[in-house]
């Protein structure tokens, strides 16, 4: 991947809050899967969450677009409270983009079409000037050729590139990442991963759950480790991966740096 | 030292496996009990087809307006279906307004014909079909019934034969297969009032036989209208099929819900759809095109159900050839009139068939789940 300079070499990143999560708890029935959840994502920031399966990585950041509900806490993204209120989560959900696991690209729809179903009928925009920015995203994610194929045509590293630029046609503020190339064969890894470098070059805000070291190492500019629903420790990628400091860190670190 | 590979040639397959001889080899003559099955099956065909076809064809009568036209053959008596024809495509509609269901017949099949040409872009068809979909009924209810625009008033219970099959079996096509997709969506909802209702409803009109349905529309329904309130016959029984119709169709469709991923719904709340965006954009066209072949079987099991009306006193094709073999002056020919009947019913059934199998072969997008 286009190696960027370590993230404590970029210009400082601006004050303004993009999401605010303070306190959150959740529970599935009686577990409880997240506890007091506090973090603070400055604009441009780009965060790597990792940790064990099971840690509620997944769950926090479904958490910050309302696809799973919290119990206690609160959370503010781009100024705006999460509340039970259908429109205003709606609202947040535009400004929020996610990209998942196993891609959920809309099977009945090509690629354009995926593209460009939600700017029309979320944002309104007319079908003409959906598929161009639709095209220029396709172009950005280097698939333009297959805009008018049927996603189940295309490999799985092409599915997730396509489902990445869906979530850039709403212009959205912020990108989720769950996990992006865990569903992957080794060989289309990079591909998706350069996509995310670009994105991360143009100074978007991302939080993103993966494994790839690689990637938190180059790209983040904070790492976050979570273990049974606490976030355990966050740091710099070079303070983490070299300095650790709680030992379930460590372990975790030990288990996946050196299979 | 360097070994060439040399390409292995490429062979024909051995003769018996493929052509006529393959086929029939691995088809008919493939064991003793398959021998014996396919000779077994060629005997009753040959004692079958031959009578089969002296009756329908060789010894027919075809041509004259009597019965005594007939006597001369032993075959079948086709002037019985010949002089009840016009009879039996419209019931007791008059004569001299017969024009009105040729003319809605044949702009039904104008408007429906871009639906099955294939250079048609898909869009034109959906906006056509959904706008035949609501503005056909409405003009064929003014061209049948009449009463304005200068059509004189022709009373729903001089509607018959095919005419009232179709318009039995359209109704309640056209109106179960939305009713039925709302009831299957209330049914998954979160809402706790409006999934008791769809429950109750659906396992309400599910649990009843549809002659059940019909009669209480027919004969009880009258008894809780205010006295002087009178609603028209084949009204009454166009709800009450449709209604029973609907229930099952909640079901077919509810199946083809549940078969959609959790990630299809997610990814489009991630993207800010609400709920009735996300089913009508992501989630129904998916879940409707997996449930063609039962939306299909409900259709035409509706289809075939509407011979049910003649219990209650509507003429519709079945009843109306019934009526015509128990006329005294052509007593004897209801062996003629049941097959013409049956070929009616089996044409449409068959050709609805064909067309869903054809649609969901050009609804396939290669996806994979």
């Amino acid at each position: 991947m286009p190696e960027l300079p370590p993230a404590s070499a970029h210009a400082p990143l601006s004050d303004q809050v993009m999401i605010e999560m303070q306190g959150v708890h959740k529970w599935y029935g009686a577990f409880h899967v997240l506890k007091e959840i506090n973090l603070t994502v400055r604009k441009g920031e780009r965060i790597v969450v990792c940790g064990p399966s099971g840690s509620g990585k997944s769950t926090t950041i479904r958490c910050i677009n309302r696809l799973e509900e919290y119990q206690r806490g609160r959370i503010v993204v781009d100024g705006q409270e999460l509340s039970n209120d259908v429109r205003q989560i709606e609202r947040i959900r535009r400004e929020v983009g996610m990209v998942f696991q196993h891609f959920n690209l809309f099977p009945h729809l090509t690629v354009l079409e995926n593209c460009v179903l939600a700017p029309i009928w979320v944002r309104k925009l007319p079908r003409k000037q959906a598929e161009d920015i639709a095209m220029r995203y396709l172009e950005r994610v280097k698939i333009p050729e297959q805009a008018g194929k049927y996603p189940g045509q295309l490999s799985g590293g092409q599915q997730q590139r396509v489902a990445i630029a869906r979530s850039l046609c709403m212009n959205p503020k912020i990108m989720l990442f769950d996990e992006p190339t865990s569903a992957l064969d080794p060989e289309m890894i990079k591909e998706v991963l350069d996509t995310m470098v670009t994105l991360a070059e143009d100074g978007m805000t991302m939080i993103c759950v993966t494994h790839e070291m690689g990637f938190a190492k180059t790209v983040a500019h904070r790492v976050i480790f979570m273990d049974g629903g606490e976030i355990i420790e966050q740091n710099s990628p070079a303070e983490f991966f070299t300095h650790p400091q709680s030992d379930r860190t460590k372990l975790f670190l030990s288990q996946i740096l050196h299979h | 030292m360097a070994e060439t590979h040399i390409p292995h040639p490429i062979l024909p397959p051995p003769s018996n496996s493929v052509g006529v001889l393959g086929w029939l080899r691995r088809n008919l003559f493939s064991s003793p009990l398959n021998i014996a099955l396919t000779l077994l099956a060629l005997y009753l065909l040959y004692t079958l087809i031959p009578p089969l076809l002296r009756w329908a064809l060789l010894d027919a009568t075809w041509t004259g307006d009597n019965r005594e036209a007939c006597s001369a053959h032993s075959g079948a008596c086709w002037v019985f279906i010949r002089v009840h024809f016009e009879q039996f495509l419209y019931g007791f509609y008059p004569d001299d307004q017969r024009w009105r269901v040729n003319l809605a017949a044949i702009l039904l099949v104008l408007g429906a014909a871009p639906l099955f040409i294939r250079a048609v872009p898909d869009r034109t068809k959906i906006r056509l079909g959904l706008s035949l979909l609501i503005g056909y009924p409405i003009i064929a209810f003014v061209l049948f019934k009449g009463g304005r625009l200068g059509l004189s008033a022709v009373d729903t219970s001089s509607w018959g034969g095919l005419l009232l099959t179709l318009v039995i079996a359209g109704v309640g096509m056209i109106a179960a297969l939305p009713l039925g997709i709302l009831l299957a969506l209330g049914r998954r909802s979160q809402m706790p009032a409006i999934q008791t209702l769809c429950v109750t409803f659906i396992e309400f009109w599910r649990g009843v036989p549809l002659i059940t349905v019909l009669f209480m529309s027919s004969v009880m329904l009258p008894l809780f209208l205010p006295a002087g309130m009178n609603f028209d016959k084949l009204l009454r029984a166009l709800i009450g099929v449709t209604l029973f119709q609907a229930a099952y169709m909640a079901e077919v469709v509810r199946g083809g819900l549940q078969a959609i991923p959790k990630g299809q719904f997610e990814a489009a709340a991630a993207l800010g759809l609400g709920y009735w965006k996300t089913m009508a954009l992501i989630v129904l066209p998916q879940a409707l095109k997996l449930v063609i072949p039962g939306i299909v079987n409900t259709f035409i099991a509706l289809f075939k159900d509407t011979s049910l009306v003649l219990i209650i006193g509507l003429f519709d094709l079945m009843n109306i050839v019934h009526n015509a073999t128990t006329n005294p002056e052509w007593l004897g020919f209801s062996t003629e009139g049941y097959v013409f009947t049956a070929t009616v019913y089996w044409l449409f059934c068959f050709g609805m068939s064909r067309y869903s199998q054809n649609l969901e072969k050009r609804l396939h997008t290669g996806h994979k789940r």
